[in-house]
């Protein structure tokens, strides 16, 4: 449907194109469902369990310890803004994976998170480099209301599914539907495909 | 829950427009099918220019879900952001009977209804009193013998830019469950009357923690909605207060 007075204002080209639905943000707005959390480096951990098992557990110092990667991407999140050219530092699920001496499961991972949160991805979308704990966004350490001082990031879905305040990756036969997830939310949320709310 | 079909979109028709601040407008839009939704809950809005392109925005509802469980209209509340390319269309374009796509209700966890008679706190910024303004009506909606105890801490910068002023303060009035506490941030002065209820300045711990006498017990839940450094600092205030932290709902908006 055509609204005839609607034009659109006067748009930069983006860098690279932006998904269907999207538009640019300088900014870094923050969305969360609850208040910022308060996590202590000094006693914050990171588990990795394969079913009812815990495969490792990371303390800050330990996850620091490991291989670090750098990454240069654009963020997209179902509310309809995207940022494009943003800098992380942080530990591929690889990297811990292999620390743990495991073989990455085939499957689902339930992520969770200090205040409860929740968000289901296929495995495949967090291992070969897809998905990272970060520490550090743009050279300083991650702020609190942006999920530091830990969260996951996996900048090729929408951003719900980058947790913030990220305590432990669980693996699973099965998907399960997340804390958004079961607001409705859709299972996979490929913003290319714009898939924002269930069976989008 | 997740077993929901597709959310489809549909045109809906504007019905009214009321000005209701100097840079908030309220409209009306009158659903093609009825559509039940929850108190707390947004649509999404998409605009389409005659090139193809394309913007999409989501606007909480500020309308009460009644009658329930079929409503056929929702209202919500459209700020006039600074180049905002979509509120701007909704402030300078958009007329009576025009037709506008929209999808939902979408979200589900910042929403209420009145099933417990356990004491809420509401605590909105600016436009963010949208989605805590359908709560507030649908509490007056309930058919209960006694409506559920509720707090609202609202901030606007003056008394003109407080949105449903007058509404609120009837029910402030007269309902002895539903207690006002308004922050005002750059007001000189309390403009005119007796008005109770007016801070003329942010609303910070110690306003908090004095609006908490009017509720027998801590809340058993808090929403804050507004912008978001406005959230961030309220809700850090609550965590300060020992309100605890999954007791705290929050919706932001804006960088």
């Amino acid at each position: 449907m055509i609204n005839n007075k609607f034009f659109g204002r006067k748009r930069a080209e983006p860098a690279r194109p932006i998904p269907p639905g999207q538009y640019l943000e300088d900014g870094f707005p923050v969305l969360s469902a609850g208040p910022t959390q308060r996590v202590d480096k000094a006693t914050w951990n990171f588990s990795i369990e394969i079913g009812d098992d815990t495969v490792g557990t990371w303390t800050w110092d330990a996850l620091n310890a490991l291989p670090q990667t750098d990454l240069h991407t654009d963020l997209h999140c179902v509310t309809k803004w995207s940022k494009q050219d943003t800098d992380w530092r942080g530990v591929t699920i690889d990297a811990l994976l292999a620390d743990a001496g495991v073989q990455p499961p085939a499957g689902f991972v339930m992520a969770s998170s200090d205040g409860g949160y929740t968000t289901n991805v296929p495995s495949a979308d967090v291992i070969d480099g897809k998905g990272l704990l970060v520490h550090t966004y743009d050279g300083e350490p991650l702020e609190a209301e942006h999920g530091g001082p830990v969260r996951l990031l996996i900048p090729h879905l929408y951003l719900w599914k980058s947790a913030k305040w990220i305590r432990s990756l669980k693996f699973m036969d099965k998907d399960e539907p997340g804390f958004w997830e079961r607001y409705g939310y859709h299972m996979y949320g490929d913003p290319w495909r714009e898939q924002r709310y269930t069976n989008d | 829950m997740s077993q929901v079909s597709t959310i489809d979109w549909q045109i809906a028709t504007v019905r009214s427009i009321h000005v209701e601040s100097p840079r908030v407008k309220l409209f009306t839009l009158e659903l093609p099918a009825e559509t039940p939704f929850r108190a707390g809950q947004h649509f999404d809005v998409r605009l389409t220019a005659s090139d193809g392109y394309q913007a999409q925005r989501s606007y909480s509802v500020s309308s009460s879900p009644e009658p329930a469980p079929n409503p056929t209209s929702i209202e919500f509340a459209v700020e006039l952001i600074a180049d905002g390319e979509v509120s701007s269309y909704f402030h300078e374009a958009v007329e009576v009977g025009d037709q506008i796509e929209i999808r939902g209700p979408i979200g589900g966890h910042f929403t209420w209804s009145p099933i417990a008679a356990k004491p809420v706190m509401m605590i909105a910024g600016g436009s963010g009193i949208a989605p805590i303004m359908s709560m507030i009506r649908h509490r007056s909606n309930a058919d209960v013998i006694k409506k559920t105890p509720m707090l609202l801490m609202f901030s606007a910068r003056t008394e003109a830019d407080m949105l449903f002023a007058a509404e609120l303060e009837s029910i402030a009035v007269n309902d002895p469950d539903f207690h006002l506490i308004v922050a005002l941030t750059r007001s000189e002065e309390v403009a005119s009357g007796n008005r109770p209820f007016r801070h003329l300045r942010r609303i910070d711990g110690p306003m908090i923690e004095s609006a908490l006498s009017n509720l027998a017990t801590h809340p058993s839940r808090s929403y804050i909605c507004g912008g978001s450094s406005f959230v961030e600092a309220m809700a850090n205030h609550l965590l300060d207060l020992g309100i605890p932290n999954n007791s705290i709902r929050t919706e932001r908006f804006g960088p």
